[in-house]
């Protein structure tokens, strides 16, 4: 790992295509494949100019075939490569879920080990915003989560998108790498160079003592304004734990947050039956750890994602529930609610100078 | 089953000898010997119910699998699905290992976390078989690319069934190996039946295998997979068509017939899904049987050495087995061993 000062700013999808290029750079069997990695657009420019950069056989187009392909990168995995295959939304990814599910995921354990390691690393954009609707707009971290052999690695800032790029990359295992459209343009500090990010360890991304927000991908975003607002007007610190990887879970530090504050908020951008969120809370349950008030669950409702601005304004949780349920539990400030500044811009884009449509 | 056999014969290369056919005629021939009698026991100790787990037996359809894998290398890699026992043997895997797994052993090839549907052995060039039909297309054409993109000269070949054809996987696949010029072996084993549903009610009449393929820009051959000479000559064909012109894969697709059940130790003709016409037309085209009649016609005297080497093979599969059943069961606290790489 790099220690070098993280003064330097990148945007998370500069961020992803400057891991990228590192690992391509570093280890020649990595390669980057999927519909659209050296079109003009470069998957919202994560992978812009890796083509002219690497040439054309690292940084590969491909038909429309999300079955074949992931069992192609299955298969070149086997064959000593490293592939990282993109996906530009979840969504697109379900075809690929036999591959996913009963081959890469359970390789190495069925056969024992001898059937050797999938090191492959699947990219795929959580979409939000702009009337996209229930097909390309949904999150199903928590499907992927579930399936024992998968890594689940879902960055919220832009130096952890590099960093557990990298370390996704590195990694010998199958490695489910979700991006959240919304974060795409986000700034951040990136540390230069070979950097990592472990995967497997939650990072606390604020420290508060009054109640604990477990969060990943872009409802970190959310509850660091809630949580923001919380201290400056309710005098209620909020501590955020940014997941970072689903699978393996990093349970110690949620374990650690929860017995400090005594109070659980799970924030997941993802429907709620049997999702990530009721995870968390039944493992807290599980591990005994006393709560001042009941835990609660910040998450989409269940039903699908929705096009219409007016549907999606109610549909997608936000900082200001956020807001509500830890002031909830802790007893004080949730009137202070209406007062949450309002948003800047419509509720269907990231900020007000978004294009659409994706 | 064992009636002569009327299938035409294959023309042999003009350079070889007599005897050097009939040599290789009968090293095809143990082999298909050697896999018939496995096979045999495996059904006939399945009652025992010791080997729990679903068995998909090839008996009927040895001569493809023995045939292409004459052709290979213990480097060239194979990949199978449900139905591989054959592809495994012929490949060179391992027995124990194999008969093993069926016994859920420690031993097995996958330490019993897999069955007879989940066959490897890598050493012997067998990269593995899983019963999703289809899967292991990709899977193998991504292998091949690694191989490519390596400068090796290894072959792929991807065994499989006309029913997995029907995945769209499969034309995804084919169409990648196309798009990116990757030499992959296809190799189609048309029993006619996906479990009991006739090739008649998943294909439209006009449909056609061979134009469906060459339009991805694949090369396609097609024979008599009963025939292991047709089977070895037809392959030796496809594999000089591809050096001929690199970066092109090829389908060969073979005709043939399963003498038992889809899955399970028996015979159930008497369900009367097959037509008494078409059971008659496959019984009197055993692939052994075949290779029999003419290396008999070609050397009489190899009639004893034929009892004796069914004796032989006997005898190694009763012991394999005995020695298996003698082995441990997988420790129980081995369970969530390798769920992730370390
Ligand atoms: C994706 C999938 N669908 C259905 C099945 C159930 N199934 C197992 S084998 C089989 C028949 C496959 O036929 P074919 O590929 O021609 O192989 P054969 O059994 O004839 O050797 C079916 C439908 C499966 N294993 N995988």
């Amino acid at each position: 790992m790099s220690d070098k000062s993280p003064t330097r700013e990148l945007t998370f999808a500069e961020a992803i295509r400057e891991g990228t290029a590192l690992c391509l750079a570093r280890d020649p069997r990595a390669f980057v494949i999927g519909l659209g990695v050296p079109d003009p657009k470069g998957i919202f420019g994560t992978t812009a100019e890796l083509a002219a950069e690497f040439g054309a056989d690292r940084a590969l187009d491909v038909p429309l075939s999300e079955n074949a392909l992931t069992g192609l990168v299955i298969g070149a995995a086997l064959g000593g490569m490293r592939p990282i295959l993109t996906h530009q939304r979840v969504d697109f990814a379900l075809l690929s879920l036999e591959q996913i599910v009963n081959q890469a995921a359970k390789w190495y354990y069925m056969f024992d080990g001898r059937g050797g390691t999938i090191p492959i690393v699947i990219r795929m954009i959580i979409g939000r915003g702009w009337g996209q609707g229930p097909q390309h707009a949904q999150s199903l971290s928590s499907w992927f989560a579930h399936i024992p052999g998968l890594k689940v690695v879902a960055p919220a800032s832009p130096a952890d998108a590099k960093g557990l790029l990298v370390a996704s990359v590195e990694d010998d295992n199958p490695v489910i790498f979700l991006e959240h459209r919304w974060l795409h343009n986000m700034r951040g500090p990136v540390p230069e160079g070979y950097h990592r990010t472990p995967l497997g360890e939650c990072l606390v991304a604020r420290s508060g003592s009054d109640v604990t927000v477990v969060a990943s991908s872009h409802m970190v975003i959310e509850a660091l304004r809630a949580a923001d607002f919380a201290s400056a007007h309710a005098g209620v610190e909020m501590e955020v734990v940014d997941v970072r990887c689903l699978n393996p879970l990093d349970f110690e530090t949620i374990a650690n947050s929860v017995k400090k504050t005594r109070g659980l908020v799970v924030a997941d951008d993802d429907t709620r039956q049997c999702g990530f969120a009721a995870e968390i809370v039944a493992r807290v349950g599980e591990a005994g750890l006393k709560l001042n008030a009941p835990p609660v669950r910040v998450t989409y409702p269940d039903c699908a994602s929705p096009s219409s601005s007016a549907l999606a304004a109610v549909y997608y949780p936000a900082a200001p529930d956020l807001f509500l349920a830890a002031a909830r539990i802790v007893g004080r400030g949730a009137s202070l609610v209406d007062k949450f500044p309002k948003r800047p811009c419509p509720v269907d884009v990231p900020y007000l100078e978004f294009p659409g449509p994706f | 089953m064992m009636a002569n056999s009327p299938v035409p014969l294959s023309q042999p290369p003009r350079a070889e000898t007599s005897s050097q056919i009939c040599d290789r005629l009968w090293r095809l021939y143990l082999e298909m010997l050697r896999i018939r009698v496995i096979e045999r026991r495996i059904a006939e100790r399945y009652g025992e119910k010791e080997m729990r787990c679903p068995v998909h037996l090839s008996i009927g359809q040895e001569a493809v699998a023995v045939g292409v894998c004459a052709h290979l290398r213990k480097q060239d890699k194979v990949m199978s699905a449900h139905r591989s026992h054959g592809h495994y043997l012929a490949k060179g895997g391992n027995i124990r290992a194999m008969l093993a797994e069926l016994y859920g052993r420690e031993a097995g090839c996958c330490g019993g976390r897999g069955g007879s549907m989940h066959l490897i052995d890598r050493e012997a060039g067998f990269w593995g078989a899983v019963p999703i039909v289809g899967s292991t297309m990709p899977i193998a054409l991504g292998l091949a690319l690694a191989d490519k993109r390596r400068g090796g000269d290894e072959l792929t070949t991807a065994f499989f069934g006309e029913g997995a054809t029907e995945e769209g996987v499969f034309t995804e696949t084919l169409n990648l190996a196309c798009v990116l010029r990757v030499p992959m072996l296809f190799i189609c084993e048309n029993n006619g039946f996906s479990v009991y549903t006739p090739l008649s009610l998943r294909r439209a009449p006009d449909f056609e295998f061979g134009s469906y393929v060459r339009s991805h820009g694949s090369l396609y051959f097609s024979g008599h997979g009963n025939d292991v000479e047709e089977v070895f000559a037809l392959t030796g064909q496809a594999l000089s068509a591809m050096r001929q012109d690199p970066g092109r894969p090829c389908v060969v697709e073979f005709s043939t017939w399963r003498y038992y059940e889809h899955c399970g130790p028996g015979q159930d003709d008497h369900l009367g899904y097959r037509e008494a016409e078409q059971i008659k037309h496959w019984a009197e085209r055993c692939p052994l049987a075949v290779a029999r009649t003419r290396l008999l016609a070609l050397s009489p005297a190899l009639d004893p050495e034929m009892t004796a080497a069914e004796k032989r093979y006997i005898r190694e599969i009763d012991a394999v087995i005995e020695n298996v059943r003698s082995s441990p069961m997988p420790d129980a606290a081995t369970l969530q061993r390798g769920v992730f790489a370390p």
